[in-house]
């Protein structure tokens, strides 16, 4: 029942919202579906782990052997937690931005591409998985090629054709899952089953879904089309990209990857870790040159990524607990950056670091709140994210799936270092010093703003200083990943 | 039989229409009433009520496959007049309309016989009589001399590749163990295949890898389906094409079956190359009709998968693929021929204009990119499924799934002109008929996207009875 109200509320206020030609009313309307979200969302959780209003498993197309079968376990409860907080936050975070033409599509669009996103985590049968996961791309689609920048249609096309080679590879490697089953189903039950049945195929498998996976989240050197694409979206758009879309990929991963292709993925562990590291500080390295703000945001992005997906791959209950929470703290953290960027675009219409400075002067409030999110980023201790590093760089160090754990975690402790350096330097570079004429006129934070900024900052506290109710969310899970990933052959 | 029948009866009393009456509208309503009658008697041979007692001598077998190929066929067409038919008043001046729509029945009739075939001769027969009033069709804008060069190519060609195909029964017939045309009879005792025997698949391979533009066979396609009008390149491009591959399956099913390993790589071969050479050229298109044309190779390259694996799978594919594409195309080619300018971009700016034209077009184009929610996804999706289930040829499905991400690139094109860009797209007068036309076979392809269970079951009962 929940997941599938999860779904139907941002599906059906976004349809409706196609027909609201006034912009205010739209801002209003799908402020209240994301709120309305929220509150199911809150509700599925108060009920506890085994209710039966966590899943449903209604017929869809029989001959197939597929069924529209949803359901909530603790980590799609985490993450459909991520994607109904983000949502409002967003909406009230991005109220005064303007959209140019159609702009209530604008929102109907935003709302269609949360449907989308609860889908994904929600979907129990793998070519259901693959429907949502298809068409969590199209609302974002045409946001980005509607109100994006200059160069935003050749940057949206590139994103969606990359992502589309991925789906396509990972439907072929559904389809022959599936070929294998023994009951023909596409049910995950079914394709858990599979671990006995699939042997060496598993090492080519294995690439048909990371591919997909690997530009999803993305992992060098299937990243390219990431920066292009973060910098010529609309902000609120970028905000769900980096906030939740991106989950999308670790989420491939842990539910249908590693579960299913316990041997691929302990045969490939070595080089993806490797590919990994090398994202994460190569990521790191072109952060600290960047002058736009946002595409400083979007590489640090990808180097963060890159340590959750090492810490899948190192298959310890540490990391894979430090993955589940870092998804959420990464998800609130990233778009808390992606508000300020935005906050300073609309205000001096620029993103260049080079071009800004000494806004702490006049906008002290905004300073502060800044400061806190960025040393969230830098996962400074007090932060979710300190709590999240700290069990991925646990468990990558204590992993047994790997001969190398030594060196990956010292390399991924080198990019914690680096990140370290360009955020600092960005908050410097903005914040401190002296202001220019550009910035002499700088206003502090509107009222929405504050809101969303404090609401965020205080959920970094909070999970910082007590992250154990959701680390107890996501145990169970963990465990049973954990189990059937170290089913050898 | 029904079908067969009825198709060639109504091409004459199409004809006498001509004759009776000069308004168009009314030669365009009769061929409608004698199209949805094709359907019902269809419908009734389906159901066992056959109308005629003609004993076809074994020649011709109406299977459930084959009727329910008819039926599809025959609803894309009806959805083809309903849309395009008062289009091709406009093909030329003075332009004999009634004659064009006797050559349409004419076709069917072909169509039906090359679903339902028993008999080499049969198909031969089928495939003739499809492709001569093509030939017609094709050059019918008398004036334009690319409709008459495309005539042209598209006859020699044709007759080239009818010959060849001669050719080949000829070569079965000898190689067969008692002499036969007979399709089922043909594969008996064939565990040790003679090399006329081969040569007789290779050379009925070719002629209907022409007929279906398969590449390297294609290179007829692009120009005779541009210079063709562009109200009978909807008709070639989807119901001859989908006609064809049905009598392609059906004859390399019951013919030559058991010989499949021999002929299989060869056939992957061409669907590669096929794949490879439809999606590339399309992507250095500068017209839409040019595009739409190489993407029907394209397509033609997915619809190969199911000669590949030949599977209980693939014959409901074919069918699904069959209804899908149709649809989308025909959709397509619709708004395509009310477009002043063919180029991309003369559908700069259509969504501001137009934006019910530009909605259904788009729904159109995603469907043939096979994006979910559209029937064009589950189309691909059992021609996939049907080449993983035999297990080899799993290079090929890499490739067109590869292939199918390029595609994307070309269909979005319009997308991004229509949505995205700045510019003044001239459209011929639509009427509200059309438009609402238009909205219900988007939704059918949406619905068939969503909830293809009611097609799907009335194609999985008909493969146990094949």
């Amino acid at each position: 029942m929940i997941p599938v109200l999860l779904i139907a509320i941002p599906l059906v206020c976004g349809l409706v919202g196609f027909f609201i030609k006034n912009t205010g009313t739209a801002k209003g309307w799908s402020l209240f579906a994301s709120f309305l979200s929220l509150a199911v969302s809150l509700w599925g959780l108060s009920l506890g782990r085994n209710s039966p209003m966590l899943s449903a498993d209604l017929p869809w197309v029989p001959a197939l052997g597929t069924r529209f079968a949803v359901g909530l376990d603790g980590m799609g409860q985490i993450l459909t937690l991520l994607t109904a907080v983000s949502f409002p936050i967003i909406f009230i975070a991005t109220w005064r931005d303007e959209y140019r033409g159609k702009s209530w599509n604008f929102y109907a669009l935003m709302l269609l591409s949360q449907a989308g996103l609860m889908g994904v985590f929600l979907a129990m049968d793998a070519l259901l998985f693959y429907f949502f996961w298809e068409l969590a791309l199209i609302p974002v689609y045409f946001l980005c090629s509607f109100w994006g920048g200059e160069k935003r249609i050749q940057a949206t096309f590139k994103f969606f054709i990359y992502t589309f080679i991925g789906s396509l590879l990972m439907l072929v490697g559904i389809i022959w899952l599936y070929a294998h089953t023994p009951d023909h189903s596409f049910a995950i039950n079914s394709f858990y089953k599979l671990r006995t049945i699939v042997g060496n195929d598993q090492m080519w498998l294995f690439w048909l879904f990371f591919i997909a996976f690997a530009i999803k989240m993305p992992i060098w050197p299937l990243h390219t089309w990431q920066p292009d694409t973060y910098e010529q979206s609309p902000t609120a758009t970028t905000m769900v990209l980096s906030g939740i879309m991106v989950k999308m990929g670790l989420f491939g991963v842990i539910r249908w990857l590693a579960p299913i292709l316990p041997a691929g993925t302990w045969a490939w562990g070595d080089t993806v870790s490797g590919l990994c590291i090398v994202g994460m500080i190569y990521a790191s390295l072109v952060a600290i040159q960047q002058d736009d703000l946002k595409r400083l945001v979007a590489y640090s992005s990808i180097a963060h990524i890159g340590l959750m997906c090492l810490a899948i791959f190192a298959t310890t209950t540490t990391g894979m607990q430090g993955v589940m929470i870092q998804m959420f703290n990464h998800g609130i953290n990233i778009i808390g950056m992606w508000i300020v960027v935005d906050l300073i675009e609309r205000q001096f219409k620029t993103r260049k670091i080079s071009e800004l400075g000494g806004l702490a002067q006049k906008a002290p409030g905004l300073a502060i709140l800044l400061v806190i999110v960025s040393l969230a980023n830098v996962a400074l201790p007090l932060t979710n994210a300190f709590v999240g590093e700290f069990l991925l760089f646990s468990g990558v160090f204590s992993s047994t799936a790997t001969s190398y754990n030594v060196v990956f975690t010292a390399v991924a402790g080198l990019s914690i270092i680096l990140s370290a350096i360009y955020t600092l330097n960005m908050i410097q570079k903005v914040f401190f010093g002296n202001t220019n004429t550009l910035t002499a006129n700088a206003k502090d934070l509107h009222m929405n703003e504050k809101i969303v900024l404090v609401a965020i900052v205080a959920l970094i506290l909070w999970i910082g200083v007590y992250p154990k109710p959701v680390l107890d969310l996501t145990k169970d899970t963990v465990e049973t990943i954990i189990t059937k990933m170290n089913y050898k052959l | 039989m029904n079908a067969i029948i009825v198709s060639a009866i109504w091409g004459i009393v199409m004809m006498f229409t001509g004759i009776i009456t000069e308004k168009g509208s009314t030669v365009k309503a009769t061929a409608i009433v004698g199209l949805i009658l094709l359907i019902l008697v269809n419908y009734m041979d389906l159901t066992g009520h056959h109308l005629f007692a003609i004993d076809a001598h074994k020649m011709l077998f109406f299977d459930t496959f084959g009727l329910l190929a008819n039926t599809i066929l025959f609803c894309a067409t009806l959805v083809y007049f309903l849309l395009s038919g008062s289009d091709i008043e406009k093909v030329a001046v003075k332009m004999p309309v009634a004659e064009c729509f006797a050559l349409i029945f004419f076709v069917l009739c072909g169509v039906s016989l090359v679903t339902t075939f028993n008999t080499l001769l049969m198909l031969f027969l089928g495939i003739e009589i499809i492709s001569i009033p093509l030939y017609i069709l094709t050059g019918s804008d008398k004036r334009n001399l690319k409709s008459n060069e495309a005539a042209l190519k598209y006859f020699l060609m044709g007759s080239f590749s009818t010959g060849v195909m001669l050719l080949g029964i000829a070569f079965l017939f000898g190689a067969s163990q008692n002499g036969t045309f007979f399709i089922d009879d043909l594969g008996i005792g064939k565990a040790a295949v003679s090399p006329l025997y081969i040569a007789g698949i290779l050379l009925l391979l070719v002629s209907i890898g022409f007929k279906v533009s398969a590449a390297p066979f294609h290179f007829w396609t692009p120009d005779v389906y541009d210079g063709a009008p562009t109200v009978f390149t909807s008709f070639m491009a989807t119901v001859v094409k989908a006609a064809f591959f049905i009598g392609f399956i059906r004859l390399f099913d019951e013919g030559f079956g058991d010989s499949q390993p021999r002929w299989q790589l060869f056939v992957a071969i061409i669907t590669a190359a096929t794949l490879f050479i439809g999606n590339v050229t399309a992507v250095f298109q500068q017209s839409v009709k040019r595009m739409l044309a190489y993407s029907s190779i394209a397509q033609a390259g997915f619809m190969l998968l199911a000669l590949i694996s030949l599977n209980g799978t693939a014959k409901e594919g074919i069918l699904l693929y069959a209804a899908a594409y149709s649809l989308a195309t025909i959709g397509i080619f619709a708004i395509l021929i009310k477009m002043k300018d063919y180029t991309f971009e003369g559908f700069n700016g259509l969504a501001r204009q137009q934006p019910l034209l530009a909605a259904t077009c788009t729904i159109f184009l995603l469907s043939l990119a096979g994006i979910p929610l559209t029937a064009g996804f589950f189309a691909k999706y059992y021609m996939l499924s049907s080449v993983i289930a035999t297990g080899h040829f799993l290079w090929l499905v890499i490739f067109a799934v590869l292939c199918a991400a390029v595609s994307v690139y070309y269909y979005f094109r319009v997308i991004q002109a229509m949505y995205f860009k700045e510019g003044d797209a001239q459209v011929a007068d639509l009427g509200t008929g059309f438009k609402g036309l238009l909205v219900i076979v988007a939704a059918l392809v949406l619905l068939l996207g969503i909830f293809p269970q009611g097609l799907l079951d009335k194609l999985t009962t008909m493969v146990y009875t094949w």
